[in-house]
């Protein structure tokens, strides 16, 4: 036993950071918009909640500094893609782009500089716990209360919407923010939790994992967490069955989380008429309103 | 859809490299390909503290321009780039750079190559290499010394011959203190993945290890050992502050002298091929102070050192039970240089199968 709950804790590590982006990029895409610029959203939250602990010695003031980080790369995101309906495709990477490079930018006197951890029990820190709350409230949000009902609308629909008065382009403003700052908030979790230090390129794609997993878990908030731990499990049960030395190939096993959680996601997904009802049927189509 | 995100994140990294250079005219030009960044705190940073000693050392003479975070993939463009740019001399420093190099060094006879990690010259290609090995000897008698399970933890990139024989260079220390020493192995596919490498150093100290080795680029695993109070060694660079009561020493890599030397050379025209292999005695390859530990056991790794320096010590030297049970070397002899950087088997002990 004394095995076991240490691994439990390392796969709640493993899956934090990638529930955290994933339900807020969940959140984009219902409101219609794709965003792929999580992982440069997230490695701005990572090098800002940083260097904010770093200097100010506290670990919240880092919490807020990362979410701020990627609520302000979101509202960049937000400008050219809501305001001057650019390509959602093309600004998202540029947005990663921009935020891998930036982040080397700003993080280069931060490098080789420990900071003390966010305090926690065994690993388990408010973060984590509030990936929970965060999951439960969206799924609540969306679902349950009519302002996530209009969220799915504005999604949905994006001219039935507007005709009926609905701020198409504000609930979109709102939503990228609110993905900005949970993928900068995820950052965060990385550079002050995870691996409390910043190393240039540290998010290593996991918001592209993040992303995929929203498109896999067909846009419900449980099922991502659901995708987040499966993932997380496999990988690090992955690393265990290594040190059993059974001669199974590594490369398969580095593979297998990305196998198993997309295979079980579409499995629990395969319902057709169930996924065309999730999917926001204007995800990715930039709005322009006649007047 | 994977496949799109796949060549985003390959276009994120090929346009995410950055390169810089200090502006002048009529100095001698040198420049660096790196795979990685270089704030990476560990071999692309080691590297890039040799270039910033050769601006110090030589900066009134020569220029010096770097490109990071070149894919191994797509690192021709790179190199040519670096080539045209008017760079002299160019270093490349990833082993997944050798072709690459050949290649843009038959277009460009007249600039001079060096080639790290790799195995092939050319008339202006040369190929730099330091013994790692002989410092991972040394950790693994501190580890049997230090460790109470009599188990170490291993996480490794890629089983290429420099890794495998660093495995094996730490088996051959480890069991000259405690024949009956384990090594537990996670390979996790990549030189720099800070949170996989935490991922596996929690896996490992859960299995049984209680002593962390690395072969990855990160200080992530180190900062896992100093909060679970386990024991660690630094790599690459050292990682003393990460870890001030986790980590008993590191490999330091100490690339500026043998920079500043070959540049010197090439810029008084005695530069030549070659395939340059140093390590602890030549200073290639530094050990950090040895801390966290008692007294004899520093004193025995000092020893290890002392007599590798001199010769009368050596990983590799004497007869070799592979893994499967065969011998290779003979008694009081080196194994030849090609063996051990062709290494691709392991010593007996080893208890894990090598990746093919």
């Amino acid at each position: 036993m004394d095995a076991v709950l240490p691994i439990l804790l390392t796969i709640i590590a493993a899956a934090t950071p990638l529930v955290l982006a994933g339900i807020g990029e969940l959140m984009v895409e219902r409101s219609g918009v794709l965003n792929l610029g999580v992982e440069g959203m997230m490695i701005m939250g990572a090098v800002a909640g940083f260097g904010a602990a770093f200097m100010t010695g506290s670990p919240y003031l880092g919490i807020l500094a990362a979410i701020a980080a990627g609520a302000a790369m979101a509202l960049l995101f937000g400008f050219l893609t809501l305001t001057l309906a650019t390509n959602q495709t093309a600004t998202g990477l540029a947005i990663t782009l921009l935020g891998l490079g930036l982040s080397g930018l700003i993080g280069k006197p931060f490098t080789g500089q420990p900071i003390t951890r966010l305090p926690n029990w065994h690993g388990i820190d408010i973060l984590v716990i509030f990936s929970f709350i965060l999951t439960g409230a969206v799924a609540w949000f969306l679902f349950r209360s009519r302002a996530g009902l209009i969220v799915r609308a504005v999604g949905d629909n994006h001219t039935s919407a507007h005709t009926l008065g609905y701020p198409v382009i504000r609930v979109r403003y709102l939503a990228v923010l609110f993905g900005g700052g949970c993928a900068g908030l995820a950052g965060g979790y990385l550079s002050l939790s995870y691996t409390p230090q910043w190393i240039e390129g540290m998010t290593a794609g996991k918001g592209w994992i993040a992303l995929a997993l929203v498109v896999f878990a067909s846009w419900r908030p449980w099922r991502l967490l659901a995708g987040a731990y499966l993932f997380g499990a496999i990988s690090i049960l992955a690393f265990t069955v290594q040190t059993f030395a059974l001669g199974i190939p590594s490369q398969f096993l580095s593979a297998l989380p990305y196998l198993v959680t997309v295979v079980a996601l579409v499995i629990i997904s395969r319902n057709r008429l169930m996924l065309r009802a999730n999917t926001p049927a204007c995800l990715g189509r930039p709005f322009v309103p006649d007047r | 859809m994977k496949k799109i995100l796949l060549s985003a994140a390959v276009a994120a990294m090929a346009l995410g490299a950055a390169s810089a250079s200090a502006f002048a005219a009529d100095k001698y030009k040198a420049c660096w390909v790196y795979v990685g960044s270089i704030g990476d705190f560990g071999y692309t940073y080691q590297h890039d503290q040799g270039r910033l000693a050769v601006d110090k050392a030589l900066g009134d003479k020569v220029e010096t321009a770097y490109v990071e975070n070149v894919p191994e993939s797509d690192s021709a463009t790179a190199i040519e780039r670096m080539a045209r740019d008017g760079c002299k001399l160019i270093f490349t420093t990833s082993f997944g750079f050798m072709d690459a190099t050949i290649e843009v060094a038959k277009k460009y006879p007249d600039v001079k190559f060096e080639h790290a990690t790799g195995f092939k010259t050319a008339e202006n290609v040369a190929t730099y290499n330091a013994k790692f090995h002989e410092g991972r000897y040394v950790l693994g008698q501190i580890a049997a010394k230090m460790s109470k399970t009599g188990t170490a933890g291993y996480i490794v990139s890629f089983p290429i011959p420099e890794v495998v024989s660093g495995i094996n260079a730490f088996m051959r220390g480890a069991q000259t203190v405690n024949p009956d020493f384990k090594v537990k192995i996670i390979w996790v596919n990549s030189w720099f993945d800070p949170t996989k490498e935490a991922d596996a150093a929690k896996v490992l100290f859960s299995q049984g290890a209680d002593i962390l080795v690395q072969h990855t680029d990160s200080a992530a695993g180190m900062q896992v050992a100093e909060e679970q109070k386990k024991l660690a060694f630094g790599q690459a660079s050292d990682m003393i502050k990460f870890g001030p009561h986790a980590q008993l020493t590191a490999i330091v890599d100490n690339w500026g002298p043998y920079y500043i030397e070959r540049i010197n050379q090439a810029m008084d025209g005695t530069w030549k091929t070659q395939s340059s292999w140093e390590g602890l005695k030549e200073g290639v390859v530094n050990m950090a102070p040895f801390t966290n530990m008692p007294d004899d056991v520093a004193k025995m790794a000092a020893e290890t050192v002392e007599g590798i320096k001199a010769g009368t010590v050596n990983p590799f030297m004497g007869k070799i039970t592979k893994q499967d049970g065969t011998v290779v070397g003979e008694d009081g002899k080196m194994l030849p240089d090609g063996d051990i950087l062709g290494m691709n088997w392991y010593v007996k002990g080893v208890d894990d199968k090598l990746p093919q």
